[in-house]
């Protein structure tokens, strides 16, 4: 396998909800890579689309949400599904195109692209051990008996730093805390050895001695397998401490993308370069004012025509920005980015709005 | 402490504070946004089609209830001994002489083996009947004196009486009877309700509010009241009802009866709510600024689930009418010469009349079209308040 | 103005604060132990001032801050309160009726910006409620004083009509410090004021409150547990472990010069917003102790890195090692802990 060919390869995904007061386009031209073996960071404040960008890779958008346009290629093992030029022997398939419910993604979701969900109670069976749910997800994809699959499981939270896991494979979810469980979460993404991990806001709910462990397990498990792992968040620090590329996103577009380093220390677009001013940061100095974003997040109803961020934007180009949407450029670069202030194409896919 | 409250001299607000704009979407959305709940919940309410239709024929049901009579054709209690167990009498329209609506007048022979009445319809006599005709003479709510009914006999063709849905083995007419019985059968769904939630509503909100051994107390009372099998009880109630009593007593004694068993669900449900809404919050801030308890329970906790109430409320009625009806049909709640559905279905209750005249049975076509439209209603109700739950 | 205490005075008193809740169990419903949520918790705060108290979850910083304004009635303890009449009254033990007049002076902010209004209720109502309870029944008075307050916090006042139902979490939050302003208190609880707002709005609300702060004079009582939000506000900051304080600072000190192992491992745990900054120490193990169990001795020693035997039998006592600076550490004056420099502002981000 190439290492700087994409895993994973998102060009200008839209998801739709469709709702009875208007459509919420929730995600609306999205594009970005996942190298194997990468750690990429989605970072974007309420109603930027992160989570339904997830819920898209993996098929789970409820309804009245569909994918309405753009493609996923993921380079499975599974390849039997069509290629992007339909090609046989091509390993990438298009994940918008498969069946949601049918056996191939199914196949991939949980076995080649797994989980970490934001509530670790929320996720487990208060009626189930951890084990039992642990040894399910063996089972349904790896080709073990049951006494194989739970010598796995207890390697599987050996490995994640549960103690004495003999016997904390029979506990049930609400007698460990919340720490343990968000490992035992991530013992259960990893069980099966997938290429790509989503992390789902994996260290909102919990304290920040904890989040410092739980961020250490996934940097030395992510070496140590070599899994790719998409991590999402509204947190920069997290960001700038997990991630090796960074995709900025505001109400369902990506502003900007780059190298971690180069998102923090040169950051281009003017949303970027606000919210890095913003965050309150241990090591400034005490009680001063934090620069702040004029206005509010507009209301999904609500988009401004042209960029979304132009009201709020302190070098916006009237006649530009408030016309027409800027496209990420450019595509090569390592850093492209919408902005006029940049370039001047325009995202033609979305240009009529 | 002194009540004259002096606003302290603030320095001229100088824009330091960037005055939050909020997007102006112009009138329709501000109606949204300085819209009470009531008018949510009714705008979440519309857009439920089925809900709609039968709130329509609720509404319609009720007016039955409120002014039976005027919707009856002949008095409820009359009787007629030669005219018993005629079949209905379709109403037809366009009739040879012009007429909008008419019935078939029915001529009866005694069948000389079966000694009954067998009515065929005479196509030669033509009844017509119109709207708002003058008919027997009631009372509307006991004060106002009218005689106009809603359909009636034109009294041209000479035809003393006609029956919609025909008669019983006492001549009575059918329509007339399922008319009044709507009247008993509604109310006693609504009062008992009515009584339920008034139960419910303070012995949960005490439960929930003070807890401690208040909370146990009642809740095991709760407990009690719920293990015990409400049918033979309610039996057991209802026939030590001394046979004496008039209707109207035997009436409340039934709502009453009813509605004890009932109220513990409600209690329920009140209690756990005013448990979790006592650690909101808002309902804290509001004992923090000095809120009464008063003023906290009834300002702030249960206006937050009054739609709720509601909601399970119009869910409960068709419940209690199904309990009436039942305990009527058994015989055992009320009685002639009440007329409630149950009544009525308790005297088509043999064998003779299932065979010979199956037309009795329509009051309990009243209870399902009923029972079925309140139970959408409520479920209609409920998503529209409370579509989180 | 605040016709409250001269700069400098010390207008919060919290002594030996306990707070304990019972656990029971059996079908009679018989004590069994104590959840410790707050364990001899003791601080002062100046008028004028911020302090800020931080800690992970189960710490008990929010319950200690609702025994304060008697939201909670204290196990045990005394809260003392310098009110506007000069006096000194504990909270914690004041009767019903007494209470009552005192809670205008002191007022909380809420974390969860959706749960703290009421939806059935218009902004009008929510403000007013805090004037109408004590008194101001005059309703055109009423609507001027609730105008003059929402013009302080940012909102129009044609905004009065509207149900919360219109407003995004950060402009709802500023509804409530609205109507925790409406009675012109001195001491303002803030718990978790900004943890569930975005980031670019929690920017937005932190600076409102500095401005508040001097320009109405008031008090705040910053519980948080998020440091970075903490650094921007607090004057001083007090750092909370399994019901009791571990150290109290001036901010900088707290920051720079830790003096516990436990605000230390905060310290580093939090990640901060440059990747050329990457911790190199070792997380903190184990997990957050249950406050109904908790270890003996010093509640930390099972996870402190510089643990001796003395810290497993016997619990410290909080005590000033530098001017200002309280900790609760038996090896206080011998560790070198690392704490975080400041930088000057401009070098993030450009």
């Amino acid at each position: 396998m190439n290492n700087t060919s994409p895993l994973l390869s998102v060009r200008n995904l839209k998801t739709y909800f469709n709702l009875d007061e208007g459509t919420v386009k929730a995600v609306d031209g999205v594009s970005f890579d996942v190298l194997p073996g990468q750690v990429l960071g989605i970072v974007g404040e309420s109603g930027c689309g992160k989570s339904v960008t997830i819920k898209s890779l993996l098929r789970i958008v409820e309804k009245p949400g569909e994918i309405v346009g753009g493609e996923m290629l993921f380079r499975s093992g599974s390849a039997a599904g069509p290629g992007p030029n339909g090609q046989a022997g091509e390993d990438m398939i298009d994940l918008a195109r498969l069946d949601a419910r049918g056996k191939q993604m199914r196949s991939i979701r949980g076995g080649e692209i797994a989980l970490i969900p934001q509530e670790p109670m929320a996720a487990f069976s208060p009626v189930h051990t951890v084990g039992n749910q642990l040894i399910e997800a063996i089972l349904l994809h790896q080709p073990v008996g049951k006494q194989e699959a739970r010598r796995i499981a207890i390697d599987r939270l050996r490995e994640v730093g549960v103690p004495a896991p003999e016997e904390r494979i029979d506990a049930y979810s609400w007698e460990l805390s919340g720490g343990l469980r968000q490992r035992v979460m991530i013992a259960m993404a990893l069980s099966c050895h997938p290429k790509l991990l989503i992390a789902d806001e994996p260290t909102t709910a919990i304290d920040v001695t904890t989040q410092a462990q739980v961020l250490n397990l996934l940097r030395v498990l992510q070496q140590q397998h070599h899994t790719a792992i998409i991590f999402i968040t509204h947190d920069l620090g997290v960001i700038a401490q997990i991630a090796d590329h960074v995709v900025v996103m505001y109400l369902g577009r990506v502003m900007e993308t780059g190298p971690v380093d180069d998102i923090f220390h040169h950051p281009k677009h003017p949303y970027t370069k606000a919210l890095l001013q913003s965050i309150p940061s241990v090591q400034a100095q005490a009680r001063t004012q934090l620069p702040t974003i004029a206005g509010t997040i507009p209301h999904p109803f609500n988009r401004p025509p042209g960029c979304s961020f132009n009201p709020r934007c302190p070098d916006a180009i009237p006649g530009a920005c408030d016309q027409h949407i800027p496209a990420l450029h450019p595509v090569d670069d390592p850093q492209p980015v919408s902005c006029f202030l940049y370039h001047d194409m325009v995202d033609e896919e979305v240009a009529v709005r | 402490m002194s009540t004259a409250k002096t606003s302290p001299a603030l320095p001229q607000v100088e824009e330091a504070v960037p005055v939050v704009a909020l997007p102006d979407l112009g009138r329709e959305a501000e109606a949204i946004y300085v819209a009470p709940n009531w008018k949510l919940v009714w705008w979440r309410f519309k857009k439920h089609r089925l809900a709609l239709i039968s709130g329509v024929i609720i509404i319609f049901i009720a007016t039955i209830a409120l002014v039976p009579d005027f919707y009856s054709t002949l008095p409820p209690q009359e009787s007629d001994a030669i005219r018993s167990f005629v079949p209905p009498q379709r109403p037809r329209f366009f009739g040879p002489n012009g007429e909008f609506m008419y019935v078939y007048e029915v001529t009866g022979q005694r069948n000389p083996t079966t000694l009954m009445m067998e009515w065929v319809a005479d196509e030669a006599k033509i009844a017509p009947i119109k709207f708002f005709t003058p008919g027997y003479e009631y009372e509307i709510f006991g004060v106002i004196e009218t005689d106009i009914h809603l359909v009636g006999l034109d009294n041209s063709a000479g035809v003393q009486k006609f029956h919609l849905l025909g008669t019983d083995r006492l001549g009575r007419d059918q329509w007339s009877r399922l008319m009044a019985g709507t009247q008993v059968s509604l109310s006693i769904g609504l009062v008992s309700v009515l009584l339920s939630i008034i139960l419910g509503v303070l012995l949960g909100g005490i439960s929930g509010y003070f807890g401690g051994w208040i909370d146990m107390i009642i809740q095991r009372i709760i407990e009690l009241l719920q293990s015990l099998p409400p049918i033979p009880i309610w039996m057991a109630l209802t026939a030590a009802l001394p046979r004496n009593w008039s209707v109207e007593q035997v009436y409340f004694a039934i709502t009453i009866i009813l509605s004890l068993i009932g109220w513990t669900t409600l209690g329920r449900e009140v209690r756990g709510r005013f448990l979790s809404l006592r650690e909101e919050d808002f309902v804290v801030a509001a004992r923090l600024v000095g809120a009464s308890q008063a003023r906290v329970i009834f300002r702030h906790m249960v206006p937050t689930f009054s739609s709720h109430i509601i909601a399970a409320s119009t869910l409960a009625i068709p419940v209690m009418i199904i309990n009436e009806t039942f305990l009527s049909f058994l015989g055992l709640g009320m009685r002639p010469p009440a007329i409630s559905w149950g009544v009525l279905l308790h005297e088509a209750q043999n064998l003779q009349s299932i065979a010979l005249a199956p037309w009795l049975l329509i009051p309990g076509l009243a209870v399902i079209i009923t029972v079925l439209t309140l139970n959408i209603l409520g479920d209609g109700l409920r998503d529209a308040a409370d579509p989180y739950s | 103005m605040n016709s409250n205490a001269p700069n400098g005075q010390v207008l919060l008193d919290v002594k030996h604060l306990q707070k304990y809740f019972p656990i029971r169990k059996g079908f009679f419903k018989r004590v069994v132990g104590h959840v410790r949520a707050v364990d001899d918790v003791s601080f002062d705060i100046k008028a004028g001032e911020t302090l800020g108290l931080v800690g992970e979850s189960g710490c008990g910083k929010t319950t200690t801050a609702r025994c304060i304004l008697r939201a909670l009635k204290p196990t045990g303890g005394q809260v003392l309160f310098r009110t506007e009449a000069d006096r000194l009254v504990d909270m914690a033990t004041l009767p019903g009726e007494e209470l009552r007049p005192l809670r205008r002076e002191m007022q909380m902010i809420f974390q969860d910006p959706f749960a703290s209004l009421n939806p059935r209720m218009n902004l009008l109502d929510i403000v007013g409620e805090p004037l109408l309870v004590n008194g101001l029944k005059d309703r055109r008075r009423r609507t001027e004083r609730v105008a003059e307050v929402l013009g302080l916090v940012g909102l129009r006042p044609e905004y009065m009509r509207r149900f919360p139902h219109a407003f995004s979490g950060g402009q709802r939050q500023r509804i409530v410090i609205a109507r925790a302003l409406a009675l012109n208190p001195r001491l303002i609880v803030a718990d978790e004021p900004v943890s569930a707002l975005d980031v670019s709005v929690q920017a937005q609300v932190l600076n409102l409150m500095l401005e508040l702060q001097q320009r109405l004079h008031l008090t705040y009582l910053f519980v948080a547990h998020d440091l970075s939000v903490v650094k921007h506000i607090a004057d001083r900051v007090a750092v909370m472990y399994v019901g009791k304080i571990a150290e109290i600072a001036p901010t900088p000190d707290l920051f720079g010069t830790p003096k516990h192992p436990y605000t230390a491992a905060l310290l580093s745990a939090v990640p901060v917003a440059d990747p050329r900054v990457r911790s190199t120490q070792p997380p903190l193990s184990g997990d957050v102790p249950s406050p109904a169990n908790p270890p003996n001795g010093c509640y930390f020693h099972p996870r402190c890195p510089h643990v001796i035997d003395r810290c497993r039998t016997e619990a410290p006592v909080l005590t000033e090692i530098s001017p200002g600076h309280y900790v609760s550490c038996h090896r206080a004056h011998e560790l070198e802990l690392p704490g975080i420099g400041e930088l000057p502002a401009a070098d993030l981000g450009d």
